[in-house]
């Protein structure tokens, strides 16, 4: 596994959630591809970011600074920690030049959370119904779902360590909820 | 006040902890440990409510969640009441405030009790027949009665200040009830490593092994034992152990719902915990051990406080040193009160006669009470109580061999202990959809065939006797543990000494020498039914127990008859001379006990109901003072008033200085999708009424998407990118909906098709600016584009740069003026806002929001989809055929518009509506008829579909959908207002700028 | 709240995530134009409606997106099986029979 997560929290924004068992803290800015098409597609983008797009279900890949989500039997998600989204478009579509697939610029739809902490899994349980048991929701998993009434993606990026994401307009609902969960860790 | 009812030592209680109480206003002193039940017998006090129906005064009965009596209310503030809060069950805490219900003024002394001197008028069915006549007096009469009687306790008045928490959980095998069976199915569950969750809806783990003072289990006391499993469960990751909380609704696939109450029993709850919290589990198996429930005797004036079940007498005691009386009678056809009359007498409660109602009893449970010289009389039965508001005596008779009764006298007594045998707790079982049989042997409903993954065990399955109960618990663990883990494993079954099965039971009325016209034996003491009630319902011809249930209300209490309805049935069964499996049993259904609104609700109230979706922009709307308005989840700025504006001030002055000047929308709420591959012309060319397939590179289209019906089901501006992709508007609220439409024919008919979607709505922030001076407002912001209308006419698509940010700039027109739409990466949307409003104002112009949009668009005939219209409007009803692609060999719904109803004549079409009176405005949705008055039931010609004052036109307009409107135009017809009908005039939907030249300028 | 298997994640999840599609196999026609009002009235509103197995659509429209078929027993609410778009429909007699031993 590389050093380094694609995601890191926004040294810019202070923590969302803080308590001696949990944080929660929103992620710097990141280019995010929405890949859709067959797998010569993903495999020809899989070698332009340099991390091999993965083709079982709800699994992801990682490489230093990207990383790439397995969403659906045609759909991708590829995120890289790269200030020029026009840029790294380019270079990805351009690999795939030949072979049929859609490749959209999602960047800034999305925000994601960096939910860590031995009490990650239990704050996330408040809204979200999955199982977060290691044997059935393991390290590298990663899926869409509903946090309460929002739509998410949700991937365990370690143990303790998940990366929740939503479109932008539903973030306020998601963070609220997170903080409202986690006032009773504080307490005696 | 003194404890006189406590005993010197003993119990669960910790006698060092005093803590101070009211109830009903007045100051009591329990102890730690203590529920409210427990230190008011502790105080001597028994009468702790009022029944329902006849106000008759009662008292604490049971000791669990079944009581039906000790209802109360409690408030730590003003307007926060929770009512109908089982006494049993609450834990008293420094400071308690508790208040009886059902009477007024005081418990003593109640006005409602006028109520059981007319008890001949509050028979079975009186709901039914008391009110029926004079019709007259419903309203006034009846209603206000009723409404003042009904219901139990008071509604809190003020929105609910507590906070209430959601968990889901999962868990290999879920316990539910932790008494000796739900303790060993835990452990066995545990033990083979199993993912264990064991809930209990007491305060305590450890159900009836926390009062068996004198079994002993692995050669220790039974609580102790008991102690020690739970330390050893509590010590296991793998184990969630939830005491205060009830499993209280079991749907399909083990999906099990519980309420953990999380602070209730706190004198100063922390404001950062939740009340209550639940939990909503899914289980892979699921083990139901919730015991039995002791049943009532059935006999004349049972209900008189001081009369209580005998286990609950034996509870009170042990666990909480608590004493129902100083002298007691106790009245069974079971053993098991045995064990209560022993133990009271242990602790030095004057135990005046057990009267069983069998002629010989026998057994280790009767041996025992004999052996400790207490009196016991066999073939005896109580046929009354005498006292006001607590029992003075208990008149006993003899049964003779033909059943019937002889007077043997009068005992005094201030508590009666009764026991009428066990009823197993079939509720969760029946909640899991399985079928319970009837046992004859137990004489009881046990659980049948498992419906879901569960298994019950213990006394709930019609297992007694404390070893039998261990083992048939640590078997349900272990087998519950085998069907999800190989690794099971049996542990030793520890060996029991005392707690042997006590037999015996009785269902339904007992006998007694008393005048059965004058005294009343009740069933269900909530809902006050009496036996005599059901034998009624029989004879009116409710044969059915379902239908007995709804006629008398028995069974329908916060129990839903775990007490009541063994004895109901019984007394029906024998009324009706049917064996018992034939009446039937009720259906339990979730929830288990009343669950409190706050605990469904959870997170979901207030801002947090539904996720608010707001824009980039979003605040400096706020700054400006605009209202909003929600349109599916977003907030909208709806107007943008200046100080003394009113609305429609505002709104005319944004109309004019978009019409005169420029103006600024917010436009990111609009569905946006990303339509890419090689197919995509195509893809598009067969969801949209229009052509596609020639739409050139860096051109717009307006489109029209119907559904298979051929009815509209939204609309928007396509914009072509590259050859290969296109930026796809909808409407919206519309946007899900679109998507997953075009998804489903993407996915299932035409696979073949190489293009794929991608939701782009909120990638982008989207500022509209309209008006003559649009242009001349951003021209000096964008590079990369040539913005003259020869290089970039309306209806075009460029992509530049505007602000440095890069842009997809629309050339678009929802408003009949030149315009644009500019779209932005979502993050930069406010900066280049603030750019371009800065230009806007320089100029004179302003923000405008939805109404505006709106009025505008409506002065150009444009329909909005959901207003003008309503999914029965193809494009042609509305005036929009010319959007049909007449060459086109198929579209989605192109079929459907040659459908013989859609062909036609007489369809709705959209027209313009002109008041003769110009200041007059419409209401939307109001009728158009062909005449001011017309006769009854004559069908409206059509109705309002939009309805604004117009600015530019000086005066109001409206759009309105109209039989044959096209064929109307200059026809004068009539639409009902509130004054009464007013006569229009039918024109053109189109009010302004006809000839379109303003917005191609 | 059902659980329902989706066949392209392989996991099965909360019916919450799910949204239900209509009856399964019926497809477009390919050239609705030549088709009578009778046998285009056939095809948008008439559907088998059984009590008992029914093929039907599903999406699992908050995960990966996909839609899928079902078969479910109308009476029990149980699912029997599920397949992916594309698959053949299978023999619901069969499946009855195989249901009831």
């Amino acid at each position: 596994m590389p050093e380094k997560s694609v995601y890191s929290a926004n040294a810019h924004l202070s923590p969302i959630v803080v308590t001696s068992n949990v944080r929660v803290e929103e992620a710097a800015p990141l280019v995010r591809l929405s890949l859709r098409g067959g797998e010569a597609a993903a495999s020809h983008a899989g070698a332009s970011i340099g991390a091999p797009l993965p083709l079982e279900p709800l699994t992801s890949t990682m490489a230093d600074k990207a990383a790439a989500f397995w969403l659906g039997p045609d759909e991708w998600q590829i995120a890289i920690q790269e200030g020029d989204a026009t840029a790294v478009f380019e270079r990805v579509e351009t690999a795939m030049a030949d072979t049929p697939h859609s490749l959209v610029d999602v960047s800034e739809r999305n925000r994601a959370l960096i939910i860590s902490g031995p009490k990650a899994a239990w704050l996330l349980n408040s809204q979200i119904f999955l199982d977060f048991d290691e044997a059935v929701f393991p390290v590298g998993m990663v899926t869409r779902t509903l946090f309460g009434k929002a739509d998410i993606m949700l991937w365990r990026q370690s143990e303790d360590i998940f990366v929740l994401e939503a479109w932008r307009s539903f973030m306020p609902y998601v963070i609220e909820l997170l903080q409202e969960a986690s006032r009773e860790l504080e307490a005696a | 006040m003194t404890q006189d009812f406590r005993t010197s030592a003993g119990g669960r209680i910790d006698r060092s902890s005093p803590v101070d109480f009211t109830f009903d206003g007045k100051a009591y002193r329990g102890f730690a440990g203590d529920t409210l039940a427990s230190a008011l017998l502790a105080n001597g006090i028994h009468l702790v409510g009022r029944s329902y129906k006849y106000h008759r005064p009662r008292g604490i009965i049971t000791a669990g969640s079944e009581e039906p009596n000790a209802l109360v209310g409690i408030a730590r503030e003003k307007g926060q009441n929770t009512p109908n809060l089982r006494a049993p069950q609450v834990e008293i805490y420094q400071g308690l405030n508790a208040e009886s219900q059902n009477r007024y003024p005081s418990l003593s002394f109640d006005v409602g009790a006028v109520n059981d001197l007319l008890s001949p008028l509050f028979v079975a069915g009186f709901y039914y027949k008391t009110f029926m006549w004079p019709r007259s007096f419903w309203q006034k009469v009846y209603e206000p009665f009723i409404r003042s009687a009904a219901g139990l306790g008071k509604a809190p008045t003020d929105p609910d200040k507590d906070r209430y928490a959601n968990h889901y959980a999962h868990c290999d095998v879920l316990v539910i009830g932790s008494g000796p069976a739900g303790l060993a199915a835990a452990t066995a569950a545990a033990q083979s490593g199993a993912r264990v969750i064991l809930c209990d809806e007491q305060s305590e783990l450890g159900g009836s092994l926390l009062h068996d003072r004198t079994s002993a289990v692995d050669g220790k006391p039974a609580v102790d034992w008991a102690a020690d499993a739970i330390r050893a469960l509590s010590e296991n990751d793998k184990v969630t152990l939830l005491p205060r909380t009830t499993g209280f609704g079991y749907y399909a696939q083990n999906f099990v719902a519980l309420a953990e109450r999380v602070t209730d029993h706190l004198a100063n709850p922390d404001p950062r915990l939740p009340r209550e919290r639940l939990w909503q589990v899914r289980a892979k198996e699921v083990v139901i051990a919730t015991g039995a429930i002791e049943r009532p005797l059935v006999f004349p004036e049972n209900d008189r406080p001081g009369v209580m079940m005998a286990e609950a007498g034996r509870i009170y005691l042990n666990r909480y040193g608590a004493m129902a009386g100083k002298r007691v009678v106790i009245a069974t056809a079971c053993d098991t009160a045995y064990r209560t009359a022993v133990d009271l007498k242990a602790a030095g409660v004057d135990v005046a006669v057990i009267a069983d109602l069998r002629p010989d009893p026998a057994g280790v449970h009767v041996d025992a009470a004999r052996s400790a010289g207490i009196r016991i009389e066999g073939a005896c039965v109580v046929t009354g109580t005498k006292g006001r508001l607590r029992v003075k005596s208990a008149r006993l008779g003899r049964i003779r061999p033909d059943g019937s009764v002889t007077a043997m006298g009068e005992e005094a007594c201030d508590s009666l202990l009764m026991s009428g045998g066990w009823t197993p707790n079939v509720s969760l079982y029946s909640q899991s959809r399985g079928k319970v049989a009837w046992d004859e042997d137990a004489g009881a409903y046990l659980p049948g065939a498992s419906v879901q993954h569960e298994r019950s065990a213990g006394s709930c399955h019609g297992v007694f006797g404390l070893q039998a109960v261990l083992e048939d618990g640590y078997a349900a663990g272990e087998n519950a543990a085998r069907a999800v883990t190989s690794a099971a494993k049996r542990p030793k079954v520890p060996a029991v000494t005392g707690g042997e099965e006590g037999a015996g039971g009785t269902l339904g009325a007992l006998p007694h020498d008393r005048d059965p016209a004058r005294v009343r034996a009740f069933i269900d003491f909530q809902n006050d039914v009496t036996a005599k009630d059901v034998k009624l319902a029989v004879r009116e011809g409710f044969h059915s127990i379902e239908h007995i249930k709804r006629y008398t209300t028995t069974g329908m209490a916060t129990d839903q008859g775990r007490l009541s309805n063994m004895n109901a049935l019984s007394v029906a069964s024998k009324t009706l001379e049917k064996p018992i499996p034939q009446v039937g049993l009720t259906t339990f259904r979730q929830p288990y006990t009343p669950v409190t609104f706050g605990t469904f609700a959870t997170t979901a109230r207030g801002e947090a109901f539904d996720p608010v979706r707001r824009t980039p922009m979003h605040d400096w709307a706020v700054e400006k003072g605009a209202e909003f308005e929600d349109v599916s989840l977003w907030k909208r700025a709806w107007y943008f008033p200046k100080p003394g504006e009113s609305m429609h001030d505002a709104v005319a002055r944004e109309c004019a200085t978009v019409r005169e000047s420029v103006g600024i929308f917010d436009a990111t709420t609009l569905g946006k999708i990303e339509v890419v591959g090689p197919d995509a012309a195509e893809f598009l060319n067969r969801v949209y009424t229009n052509p596609f397939l020639k739409l050139g590179v860096g051109r717009l289209r307006y489109g029209i998407m119907l559904n298979e019906a051929g009815f509209i089901m939204d609309d928007g501006v396509v914009g072509r990118i590259a050859e290969e992709r296109f930026h796809v508007t909808t409407t919206t609220g519309g946007a899900p909906r679109v998507l997953a439409h075009l998804e489903d024919y993407l996915q299932t008919e035409w696979p073949d098709l190489n293009v794929w979607l991608t939701s782009t709505t909120e990638q982008w922030a989207v500022i509209a600016v309209q008006g003559p001076k649009a242009r001349d407002v951003i021209a000096p912001l964008v590079e990369g584009i040539d913005l003259s209308t020869e290089s970039m006419p309306h209806m075009s698509v460029r992509e530049g740069k505007i602000c440095g940010v890069p842009t997809r700039l629309f050339r678009m027109s929802f408003t009949g003026e030149a315009g644009y739409e500019i779209n932005v990466p979502a993050s930069r949307g406010r900066e280049v806002w603030d750019a371009v409003w800065n230009n806007v104002e320089a100029v004179g112009g302003a923000p405008y929001g939805t109404e505006t949009m709106h009025v505008l668009r409506a002065e150009k005939g444009y329909i909005i989809v959901g207003q003008e219209t309503d999914g029965t409007v193809v494009p042609d009803d509305v005036g929009m055929d010319w959007a049909v692609g007449k060459k086109k060999a198929d579209f989605i719904g192109m079929r459907s518009l040659a459908r013989p109803d859609i062909v036609v004549a007489g369809r709705k079409q959209l027209v313009g509506v002109l008041t003769n009176d110009p200041k007059v405005i419409l209401e939307e949705g109001a009728q158009v008829t062909a005449e001011a008055s017309p006769a009854l039931k004559t069908p409206a010609l059509g109705y309002v579909t939009s309805s604004y004052y117009s600015s530019a036109l000086g005066r109001s307009m409206a759009l309105a959908m109209i039989a044959d409107g096209r064929g109307r135009m200059g026809d004068t017809l009539y639409v009902s207002t509130a004054e009464g009908a007013v006569a229009v005039e039918i024109v053109s939907p189109v009010f302004y700028d006809a000839e379109g030249g303003k917005q191609v300028a | 709240m059902l659980l329902i298997t989706c066949p392209y994640c392989g996991v099965e999840r909360p019916e919450i995530e799910f949204r239900y599609a209509g009856e399964a196999h019926i497809a477009r026609p390919a050239e609705p134009s030549k088709l009578t009002d009778e046998e285009w009235a056939e095809y948008l509103y008439m559907r088998t409606n059984p009590k008992g197995l029914l093929a039907e659509r599903w999406r699992h429209a908050h995960g990966c997106g996909r839609f899928f078929n079902a078969i479910r027993d109308t009476v029990s609410d149980r699912f029997v099986t599920i397949y992916k778009m594309g698959e053949a429909k299978p023999d619901l007699e069969r499946l009855v029979v195989e249901a009831a031993q």
